[in-house]
């Protein structure tokens, strides 16, 4: 007898849970197909890259706060922590385009993390947009890739041209991440202008490398003060930059240091201290100078909650939300093939950093700003137009 | 290559030669006496770190009080990991510890994350501890001189303790065998307990060097550092505390010089440490200052 009620219990219990399950599924599945295009996000929200991750959410969420409907539903951001690593970064795109079955993507700061997503996107037809994910690479030869910044083939000129003009230097050394897509890309672009500058095959003095998460660079630079360079090309992560940069001055060297966007961290400014004074870099924007009325509706919007100056990868998180918001407007449904397409025909586009016109490779083309640290914030030095370079 | 350069390159290699050797005393130490490799020691440096930022940047409070404050609490931190996660498993297969040691350290971290959050935190260094000091072409920062010293000093106290007092005789007794020294009336839990809160003052102090050093926290921070310091001290022969400074200062070294002489070779800077690790074990599996000691049937 006992049992048999043991028996009953469970077949009960069975049911009942597959009961629930059904139901639950059945009011999900409404939800997703009614009131709800939902939009994913993958960034690094820990690991080495966690700052940069989370200034680009912030955008989002602003942007999605401003403006949460599209076609009468409801936009709901998915986001999903890549954690700094390009395998993770490829599992949390699957994630999303298989699991979460979202209408499109936004991400991800860092161009490995991008990259790594690629051919995920690609093979799901589900189209992403970078915010600030700059390696020439990322859209390359990926019709699902597209992004509202610059990419590095200018910066690495910009870079150069300031080195050249702005500095006069003749002789330059290279300090790579180089298990960062972004720093290799980029300093190859800038030693390539270098030496077209210059006019001098010998312009680049030296290379030295390190990886992701060392924080120890003392070898490397010791090397590097030996060759006498003029200028120090460094682009790399903020935390890492800014103990290079310690350590550089530390260890006695003087010839300015420059690198790309991913210094425009807090956290640059924090580790570096006194040491990263006078550091110049490239970046997308600067709330000094607004570009459009967007602009100045997201300096607002920003300033009124989190009281303190935006950076610039934010700007283009906030853009990139509004891009896909647009193109989900002309394509006039969710279906992430249609998306796509008007994606592609992006014109002119009024985003908070910039009008964005997407070419062929679906890369937006943009000025780019140089800021110095000065006094301990980041200050605008001057803007170089992406025309006539 | 010129002298200077060479002297400074020298000078890089010892500098982290002897923070990894500080870590690695607390490793060997764990070790020694409960024959545990404590995969959470890595994570107990990080939790010191973390507590002595909180204290100065959040509590306003001195540095060197904060860096008592960081050790005291760590202590007890590490106490409150060996109740936890090893004390239940005391006569459970050697595996089995190891296996919830690997658990404790994913816990720590993932806790870390979410209280601490993903953010890298500035370690803000006093003054002392961030003058350049120039000797002939040769810089360097003054809290590298702080770090052997410290190191020499702990390495020296923890030789005395265990060496010439009868709690050092009463770990020493249990590190050979748990249930003679029971009957020889040693409070075994209390001993355990005492090593661990050693081990952890030593992880708490290792991490406020390295965060001086490098100020740069994030809740991963003590992974690779953990990991380098685990083969420094088998290097050293594991459980030999001289072992452990000497196994610290060839990892050092070795990675500076790497990058200094086969800059190509940057990219395996890391991949030395194991390296290093795999022909110590072919060559000479207890480690060079290990004694190689018959298993006990």
């Amino acid at each position: 007898m006992k049992r048999k009620i043991a028996l009953l219990m469970v077949l009960v219990l069975v049911t009942t849970t597959l009961f629930i399950g059904c139901s639950t599924e059945a009011n999900e599945n409404a939800d997703n197909e009614n009131d709800v295009i939902k939009i994913g996000v993958f960034e690094p929200m820990t690991g080495v890259n966690a700052a940069g991750g989370a200034m680009e959410v912030e955008g989002i969420k602003l942007a999605n706060e401003l403006y949460p409907e599209v076609l009468g539903k409801k936009v709901e951001l998915v986001i999903v922590d890549n954690k700094s690593d390009k395998v993770e970064a490829a599992n949390a795109a699957t994630r999303l385009v298989d699991k979460e079955k979202v209408a499109a993507i936004i991400g991800s700061w860092g161009s490995s993390f991008s990259m790594a997503a690629g051919p995920i996107v690609a093979d799901a037809k589900v189209s992403a947009v970078g915010a600030s994910c700059t390696n020439p690479l990322v859209t390359k030869g990926n019709d699902y890739y597209f992004r509202v910044c610059f990419i590095d083939t200018f910066q690495g000129k910009v870079m150069a041209n300031y080195a050249v003009n702005e500095l006069g230097a003749k002789k330059a050394a290279i300090i790579r991440e180089v298990s960062n897509d972004y720093s290799v890309g980029l300093a190859n672009f800038f030693m390539n202008t270098f030496k077209e500058l210059t006019g001098d095959e010998n312009a680049i003095v030296g290379i030295a490398d390190y990886n992701t998460g060392d924080q120890d660079f003392t070898a490397q630079l010791t090397n590097i003060k030996k060759l006498n360079p003029d200028v120090i090309f460094a682009p790399g992560n903020y935390s890492e930059s800014a103990l290079l940069i310690k350590q550089a001055r530390e260890l006695g060297i003087d010839a300015p240091i420059l690198g790309g966007d991913t210094w425009e961290a807090p956290e640059f400014l924090e580790i570096g201290g006194k040491a990263v004074e006078g550091a110049v870099f490239s970046t997308f924007f600067t709330s000094e100078v607004p570009i459009t009325k967007k602009s100045e509706e997201f300096l607002e919007e920003y300033r009124k909650r989190f009281d303190k100056e935006p950076a610039s990868v934010t700007a283009l998180g906030f853009d990139a939300y509004l891009v896909i918001l647009d193109a989900i407007k002309k394509a006039g449904t969710d279906d992430p093939v249609k998306i796509r397409e008007a994606l592609a025909k992006t014109k002119d586009f009024e985003g908070a950093a910039g009008v964005i016109t997407l070419d062929e490779n679906g890369d937006a083309v943009k000025d780019a700003v140089i800021k110095q640290v000065k006094d301990g914030k980041f200050t605008y030095l001057t803007t170089i137009k992406s025309k006539g370079n | 290559m010129g002298m200077s350069n060479f002297l400074q390159q020298l000078a890089n290699g010892i500098s982290l030669g002897s923070l990894y050797a500080l870590l690695a005393i607390g490793y060997t130490m764990v070790y020694g006496i409960l024959r545990l490799i404590n995969f959470a020691h890595g994570d107990i440096f990080m939790v010191g770190t973390y507590i002595a930022f909180y204290s100065m940047t959040s509590f306003l409070l001195p540095w060197w009080l904060s860096f008592l404050i960081a050790m005291i609490l760590t202590c007890i931190f590490g106490i409150i990991v060996e109740k936890a996660a090893y004390k239940p498993l005391r006569n459970s297969p050697r595996i089995s510890v190891m296996i919830s040691a690997i658990g404790a350290s994913f816990l720590i971290e993932n806790l870390a994350i979410v209280l601490f959050g993903g953010r890298p935190k500035a370690f803000p260094i006093p003054d002392m501890f961030n003058k350049v000091v120039k000797i002939g072409n040769v810089s360097i920062v003054s809290v590298n001189f702080y770090i052997p010293i410290i190191t020499g000093i702990l390495l020296l106290i923890l030789l005395y303790v265990v060496n010439n007092t009868k709690t050092g005789m009463a770990m020493r007794a249990v590190s050979k065998d748990y249930e003679a020294a029971r009957l020889m009336g040693i409070d075994v839990n209390k001993i355990v307990s005492f090593t661990f809160g050693i081990g952890s003052v030593l992880a708490a102090m290792g991490g406020i060097m390295w965060g001086l050093k490098f100020p740069n926290l994030v809740p991963l921070m003590g992974l690779m550092p953990g990991l380098k310091c685990f083969i420094a001290a088998v290097v050293g022969g594991i459980g030999d505390i001289r072992g452990a400074v000497l196994g610290g200062f060839i990892l050092g070294l070795g990675e500076i010089m790497i990058v200094a002489f086969l800059p190509s070779l940057t990219g395996y800077r890391d991949a030395f440490a194991f390296i290093l690790l795999i022909v110590i074990l072919l060559l000479k599996p207890a480690g060079l200052m290990g004694k190689n000691l018959t298993e006990k049937v």
